[in-house]
């Protein structure tokens, strides 16, 4: 197991190298103007001056070992024009709590509501009129369905202009003004896990090991806990540290429109500006997650589900 | 072989003309057409029949494990002073179910939860139906996985079902069953899926659990070779009903219903070598609609024009042995059983089992 997780460390580092280089090199591929917050209003020497001392100018195998470097020391760089001179580092560091705040209550709420809702929706469909299971699945589908964006306007629309009188815009002073972003975080995920883990509970249920646990005189309930839901939660749970990181980026279009100054939009803004280094960055914050997601969730499955060997074969004859 | 006469055992379970129904798509499936079977103490009793002949459907019924579109329309199952048909809830069925009456699975290499050691999955049912606890239980399980035949328990109760070959999985799920001390132990196909050479272990295995904790076992197969070698008593199924009844060598040797027959003759044993092998023509009657006389006269080419109207009752053939076809009625013309059957009949000789 320990070996096996080493094994994985180390090649999702090496992933790591590879992407910095290839992220790297094609931002030095990038406009010059992305360095500069009025590149208009200068004349060459100022120009050169300004890249000279951002170390632009060196030879980009001396660059990279620089960006190396910097990385290793935990230094992100400095932004250019998003805000002038500030540390990557400070930016985030201001961003990132909202954001994760958010994000975790939301996810935390949606795996609340969202599996035992998927257990209901399984169980109902082995009564008579599968009422449960229909009502479930009207939800889902029209979460589906519908495009995020409007539901997530009726849901700020119906909270805030209607008797509920809700704040309609995020202000990190104000508690009541959490319930509206956290519920429009919240209601896609709750669909999510309940539209999934009824298909893997209700496949579990046809198992022939269920048909024997109900032979051998295991009660119902205790079937549905501690055979189907356990056994039902494997292929799920490998996306849940996922889920977990990624409440680190925020949502770009929840936290516009409810004025949440996370870090949801902030990529797209530093792309449309031309912040070249805040581009990296977060290029690199992205990539660090996806790969932490995968390694955690793949960690994850193997402890739940003995199956997955992690060692080599003992054999079981 | 033992044959048990029938009279002399104590009855332990008794159907009386049972029916179970399934709605599917609108429309109703008449399964089970009202079948009356006696199972007797300490008895091994094989019921046989083709794919869909119901036979599964049958002993699901005793343990309340009928899908949820299943339903009984009638009869009754006896079972120590009690009639299972009455069993509404869950809850009723627990009583039955793992305590009274276990059961094989067919295919053990998915019947067994593989997320669970086999020694919890062991243990489940000795804590729910022994009351044992802890180290009592554990050691209950131990000595079931030595009843079984699986070497070094402790190293065993520890590991997971992918660790197990086929043949010892199905050891476990035949632990299992014994492990909830039943007085009946249904074995559904135990040995369908099983390498042939591992097939005669389990059934050992079964005969010896069977000697062990004076089991009743009731085996649902459609392998002759497997009811040869294990039963005292077969019962013969066809569309939904059960057409002849009699003890191993009175339904191998004597059997009586065109059906049993044709079933014996499709055995590929009896085969002559350049001919064809026999096979029965026609398909099984659609149970959706009313069956109407003897399910099996319109593939059975010797049928009696009455055969077509009027559904046969049980002729007794002798005290253990007695079948559903007008053939056995004294007014019924003399059919000679086919070529085969008259072998089998005159040469006595087991050409079945091993």
């Amino acid at each position: 197991m320990t070996k096996y997780i080493l094994k994985r460390v180390l090649r999702s580092l090496v992933t790591m190298f590879i992407i910095i280089t290839i992220l790297f090199s094609l931002l030095r591929l990038m406009p010059i103007e992305g360095y500069f917050e009025s590149f208009d209003k200068m004349n060459e020497v100022q120009i050169q001056v300004k890249l000279n001392s951002l170390g632009l100018t060196d030879p980009l195998p001396k660059q990279l070992v620089r960006f190396y470097k910097q990385i290793l020391s935990g230094d992100l760089g400095v932004s250019n024009v998003y805000r002038r001179d500030v540390s990557i580092n400070t930016i985030i560091a201001e961003k990132i709590p909202i954001s994760l705040e958010l994000g975790l209550t939301a996810l935390a709420i949606a795996l609340a509501l969202g599996l035992p809702l998927g257990i209901l929706m399984a169980r109902s469909t082995r009564t008579r009129f599968r009422i449960g299971d229909k009502l479930g699945t009207v939800f889902i589908v029209i979460i589906q369905a519908v495009p995020a964006a409007v539901y997530h306007i009726l849901i700020q629309f119906a909270g805030s202009q209607t008797f509920l009188k809700l704040p309609m815009l995020f202000d990190p002073g104000d508690p009541k003004s959490y319930i509206l972003p956290i519920f429009s975080l919240s209601i896609g995920n709750i669909a999510y896990y309940a539209m999934w883990l009824r298909r893997y509970m209700v496949d579990e249920a046809n198992k022939d090991y269920i048909r024997l646990a109900r032979a051998k005189g295991v009660p119902e309930g205790r079937i549905s806990r501690s055979h189907v839901f356990r056994n039902a939660m494997v292929p799920l749970i490998q996306y849940i540290p996922n889920s977990i990181l990624f409440t680190l980026m925020g949502s770009l279009y929840v936290e516009s429109l409810y004025s949440v100054p996370g870090m949801g939009g902030l990529l797209v803004t530093a792309i449309k500006r031309q912040d070249n280094t805040l581009v990296q960055a977060l290029v690199l914050i992205y990539a660090v997650v996806s790969i932490l997601g995968l390694l955690f969730g793949d960690i994850l499955m193997g402890l739940v589900d003995p199956r997955i060997s992690f060692a080599k074969k003992e054999g079981g004859r | 072989m033992i044959v048990i006469s029938g009279t002399e055992n104590a009855v332990i379970l008794s159907v009386q003309d049972l029916n179970i129904k399934f709605t599917l798509r609108g429309q109703v499936l008449h399964a089970i057409r009202g079948v009356s079977l006696d199972v007797y103490q300490g008895e091994s009793l094989a019921i046989v029949g083709e794919s869909g002949s119901g036979k599964s459907v049958f002993v699901k019924s005793f343990m309340g494990l009928l899908d949820g579109n299943g339903f009984i329309d009638g009869g009754h199952i006896l079972y120590n002073n009690m009639d299972l048909t009455q069993n509404r809830s869950n809850k009723d069925w627990l009583k039955i179910r793992g305590k009274e009456i276990a059961m094989v699975l067919q295919d053990p290499m998915t019947s067994l939860n593989p997320l669970k050691n086999i020694g919890s999955q062991i243990l489940e049912a000795v804590e729910l139906h022994r009351g044992l606890r802890g180290p009592a239980a554990y050691q209950a399980v131990l000595e079931v996985l030595r009843d079984v035949g699986i070497d070094e328990p402790e190293r065993r109760y520890k590991q997971y079902p992918h660790e197990f070959s086929g043949g010892m999985r199905q050891r476990v799920v035949i632990a299992i069953a014994v492990a909830c001390r039943p007085k009946i132990l249904i074995c559904d196909e135990p040995t369908t899926a099983l390498d042939v050479t591992i097939q005669a272990q389990i059934l050992e295995l079964i005969k010896a659990m069977q000697k062990k904790y004076a089991l009743t076992t009731i085996y649902i197969t459609h392998d002759l070779g497997v009811v040869a070698n294990v039963a005292d008593r077969i019962a013969v199924m066809y569309a939904g009903d059960i057409i002849e009844v009699g003890s191993c060598d009175e339904v191998f040797y004597d059997p009586r219903h065109p059906y049993t027959w044709a079933l014996l003759s499709s055995l590929p044993q009896l085969g002559v070598k350049g001919k064809a092998l026999y096979a029965i023509q026609g398909t099984p009657p659609n149970l959706f609609h009313e069956v109407r006389g003897d399910a099996f006269a319109p593939r059975n080419p010797q049928a009696l024009r009455i055969d077509f109207l009027e559904r046969p009752p049980f002729f007794q053939v002798s005290p253990t042995h007695k079948a559903r076809t007008w053939l056995l009625d004294p007014r019924a013309p003399k059919v000679e059983p086919p070529e085969h059957i008259r072998i089998l009949r005159e040469e006595g000789v087991n050409r079945f089992g091993n």
